[in-house]
């Protein structure tokens, strides 16, 4: 099974530097297979190369589709995690 | 300054050293591995690649490890770099295709920084962390050491083409003179080292490619600029300043005053009350600009009271009988708070930030003013309350009302929108005082956001349009009667704090490490000469020309 959620990326700096880091270690947490999608691009969510490569900034909306087990707690820890700001300063 | 310097390597400084030695280069990267079919199989080729990755990441987790902080979590990212996935699957990709596993690394990494470079600005830099992973796993490959800082057995001046984390985080800087690197800009790892750990750089510096291991240079940070092969004029030239800044730092911590005995006050920028330890012994008397951020940034809703009125009477008992200056809390574009404003702005810079935020939250700024009441009951500190991003007359009389009742008798405002600027003498009628925030100041005059590197070359305090603004403020203390501060950056340039003197500024707050440079380069000048040189400044047309104006000015009035 997979599911699909649409959140608003609340980090003032987006998922660039150590809010991109914690996403990615978030996602790699899950224990699911997880994507992250911004417009047509779609990037393996445990990939830290990936995600910044899809060049998010706060405010954009992105896509997350997770598949497995848990398939929908992934999704509700990593929708949280996305809403939150996480810039210190 | 002279011919030969003017045909000097330009770049941009980081800080105001300046430093003499032989260049020591650090070793460019390994050659592209050639595109050849290789002579293992694809399982044989695909361990090694496993292999060396492995070796890498322990190595840099070691590193990590060792150098802590800041360090270690760049380090930690460029592990992550190094198992990422997506690079991974690009690399299984060329290996199936029969290359080697050298020239898949290398392959597979470049693209990826590329396309990291391509998105520009921050991302662009983190490219170097990319390139240096990528060369470090290529070495492994090939067992030949890791690429690194040379030792050429003496003091050198490091020449980079960037340097990556990995390489900053265990540099000896009892070896390193100065910093030089080819590319980078002024948030690249390199001059972010440089500003901590207070080592003399210059970066950007696209000619330096040039430069070989042995070659005399002056790197001079001050003026951005790397003199090759100086003369010996220009050698004792930079001899002398480098011993007048061993001497300024040597100095005893006299309060700061002109050379004709005109007090002005040296104060720090603190962020946090254990900061104070450390201005105290550099020779701060006082806090011009205490931030209060930290207090908040962490929680979901604002601190008590009594957490507050404990951070602040640990503040205020590092400073007693002395001005401590605290900022009421400056939420704002780039540190916003979602318990006082949650919505989303198309323009925060513009948007509910500073004392905006705070009126329409009231209760944060009263609990806030009842914390610092407190801790002034208990302490023999002088304490003063400002207001951050004040923009009206009618701001200044509700913040100074609501500082009144609590019982805080010192109330005054930031000065960091013209608005404030022009209106100076209104406001300083009701405030007590005004501190004006440089940073924030140039950014709404020049309306150059100063997150944006694109438009950082708008946002130089030394433009004359900010300086005139200052001078507006500084005029309207000396009508008044009442102090004006300088608490931005510009505070922490020296000759730029001559000039703000100059302009009718009555005291100057900056970050502990600059309060040296700033102490010797006010007794340098009378009430008199500052004038002049603030005048020759404003004048000017450009934030190029007022440097130099100033410059210009001090050594003929030096001279005379």
């Amino acid at each position: 099974m997979s599911a699909t959620r649409t959140v608003t990326v609340g980090s003032s700096q987006g998922l660039h530097a150590r809010p991109a880091k914690l996403f990615v270690e978030a996602a790699q947490n899950t224990g699911a297979q997880v994507t992250i999608a911004k417009g047509d691009k779609s990037v393996n969510a445990a990939s830290i190369l990936g995600v910044m490569s899809l060049g998010v900034d706060k405010g954009d909306e992105v896509t997350i589709t997770a598949a497995g087990d848990g398939a929908e707690a992934a999704l509700d820890t990593l929708e949280t995690f996305l809403k939150t700001d996480h810039d210190e300063a | 300054m002279s011919a030969a310097a003017q045909s000097a390597m330009k770049g941009t400084g980081i800080g105001r050293g300046v430093a003499v030695g032989p260049v020591a280069r650090m070793s460019p990267p390994p050659l592209p591995p050639p595109a050849e079919p290789s002579l293992l199989t694809h399982e044989q080729e695909s361990q090694r690649v496993t292999e060396a990755i492995a070796a890498v990441t322990a190595d840099l987790t070691t590193r990590g490890q060792t150098a802590g902080g800041q360090a270690q979590e760049v380090l930690d990212a460029q592990v992550m770099m190094a198992q990422d996935p997506t690079v991974q699957e690009a690399v299984e990709t060329l290996l199936a295709q029969g290359q080697t596993g050298e020239y898949a690394v290398h392959t597979a990494f470049a693209e990826m920084a590329e396309t990291l470079q391509a998105l520009g600005g921050y991302l662009g830099e983190r490219a170097a962390d990319l390139h240096d992973v990528a060369a470090r796993v290529v070495a492994a490959l090939r067992g030949d050491p890791p690429p690194g800082v040379p030792d050429p057995g003496h003091p050198f001046v490091l020449v980079a083409q960037d340097l990556a984390p990995a390489d900053t985080a265990l540099l000896d800087l009892d070896k390193v003179l100065a910093l030089v690197t080819i590319e980078g800009g002024p948030t690249s790892h390199t001059a972010i080292l440089a500003r901590g750990k207070g080592i003399t750089a210059v970066v950007g510096v696209a000619e330096a490619s040039r430069l070989a291991d042995g070659d005399e240079v002056i790197v001079d940070a001050a003026n951005s600029t790397i003199v090759v092969s100086p003369t010996q004029e220009q050698r004792a030239e930079a001899a002398a300043r480098v011993q007048a800044r061993a001497a300024a730092q040597a100095a005893p911590l006299t309060d700061g005053a002109l050379a004709d005995g005109t007090p002005v006050p040296l104060l720090a920028n603190l962020g946090t009350p254990e900061s104070a330890a450390e201005a105290v012994q550099l020779g701060a008397e006082g806090v011009g600009l205490f931030r209060t951020e930290f207090l908040f940034l962490s929680s979901e809703s604002a601190p008590s009271v009594e957490a507050q009125r404990k951070a602040y009477q640990e503040l205020l008992e590092a400073f007693p009988g002395k001005k401590v200056v605290v900022r009421a809390l400056d939420a704002g574009a780039d540190k916003p708070l979602p318990f006082l404003n949650d919505a989303e702005e198309e323009n925060p810079a513009l948007g509910l930030r500073g004392l905006r935020a705070l009126l329409t939250n009231e209760e944060v700024l009263r609990d806030q003013l009842s914390a610092l009441a407190q801790a002034q009951e208990v302490t023999s500190a002088d304490l003063w309350v400002m207001a951050p991003m004040v923009s009206t007359v009618e701001e200044t009389e509700t913040f100074a009302k609501f500082a009144h009742q609590h019982g805080l008798k010192t109330a005054g405002v930031m000065v960091e929108v013209p608005s404030s600027a022009l209106l100076a003498e209104q406001i300083l009628k009701t405030a007590d005082f005004a501190s004006i925030g440089t940073n924030d100041l140039t950014q709404y005059t020049m309306a150059a956001d100063r997150l944006l590197g694109s438009v950082a070359g708008l946002q130089d305090p030394w433009h004359p349009a900010v300086l005139k603004l200052v001078r507006e403020v500084g005029a309207a203390g000396t009508v008044t009667g009442k102090p004006v501060g300088v608490c931005g950056e510009a505070a922490a340039d020296p000759l730029l704090a001559v000039v703000l003197v100059g302009l009718g500024v009555t005291s100057l707050s900056m970050a502990p490490a600059a309060l040296a440079d700033v102490r010797a380069e006010l007794l340098r000048f009378t009430k008199d000469q500052a004038r002049a040189i603030a005048t020759a400044a404003v004048s000017a047309s450009t934030a190029a020309e007022a440097l130099q104006a100033a410059q210009h000015t001090a050594t003929t009035l030096t001279n005379e």
